[in-house]
């Protein structure tokens, strides 16, 4: 069973996002939550490298904290899906562990 | 009533809700309003994610504070400026943030929006500027 990484800060405050990638294996999945999901909005000048990384990894964002941001499911980068907190759960279980990248 | 009035500067980096900082930022200026300074806020870095349109906090359970960024003209604030480099990086425009109004109760001036997108070198001029700057 692969791992689910978590990601929770913004790519421009922090290199966790940066790290996460390079360090998850392929196949892995990757959550962004909390201020780490401005990583999943296109336009920004990390997307080339979230869109790349889709390539290896499977990426999701939690719902909720783009609403609270002001940011809809339509900004998200395309390949990137959007999970609510029952979804997050789903992931946490169906993966061998969670590592969060803080 | 304070004779002495100095340039304030609030400026802010960080994004809303995963930390505190937005919203203690906020709660500064509000408070500190009570010292009739020369206030702005400058929004920079994930500070201008703080500014986006349409929050709605209702899933994660915390409290939508951006409503209160748009009362700032109550509380005598005029100066509000955004850096341009830190909306592009973002994929932002104006289009995305909120508009703040601001009226003067004696003359009655109204301006529609005191959110002023600026470029570097004039965030650069306003900070050195500034008598005080608290960081947020």
């Amino acid at each position: 069973m692969s791992v689910l990484h978590t990601v929770n800060k913004s790519p421009f405050e922090r290199n966790s996002l940066d790290s996460c990638l390079k360090f998850a294996q392929a196949g892995a999945a990757v959550l962004l939550i909390e201020d780490g999901v401005y990583a999943a909005l296109t336009g920004t000048s990390v997307e080339g490298r979230v869109k790349e990384a889709l390539g290896a990894v499977k990426i999701y964002v939690l719902g909720p904290d783009l609403k609270a941001r002001g940011f809809s499911d339509q900004r998200v980068i395309s390949g990137i899906s959007v999970v609510d907190y029952a979804g997050f759960v789903d992931l946490a279980a169906e993966h061998a562990k969670v590592q969060a990248w803080l | 009533m304070s004779e002495i009035i100095k340039k304030f500067m609030y400026l802010n980096r960080k994004a809303p809700y995963g930390t505190i900082y937005a919203w203690e930022s906020l709660e500064v200026v509000l408070i500190g309003a009570a010292f009739d300074q020369e206030v702005s806020l400058m929004f920079m870095d994930d500070g201008v994610y703080q500014l986006t349109k349409g929050q709605d906090t209702s899933g994660i359970g915390m409290k939508n504070f951006s409503p209160t960024y748009r009362t700032l003209g109550d509380y005598e604030v005029k100066n509000v400026y955004v850096d341009r480099a830190s909306l592009e990086a973002r994929g932002l425009t104006q289009d995305d943030l909120v508009q703040i109004a601001w009226e003067d109760f004696e003359t009655e001036e109204e301006v529609e929006n005191i959110v002023e997108v600026i470029d570097s070198e004039r965030a650069r001029e306003l900070m050195a500027e500034s008598d005080v700057v608290f960081s947020f």
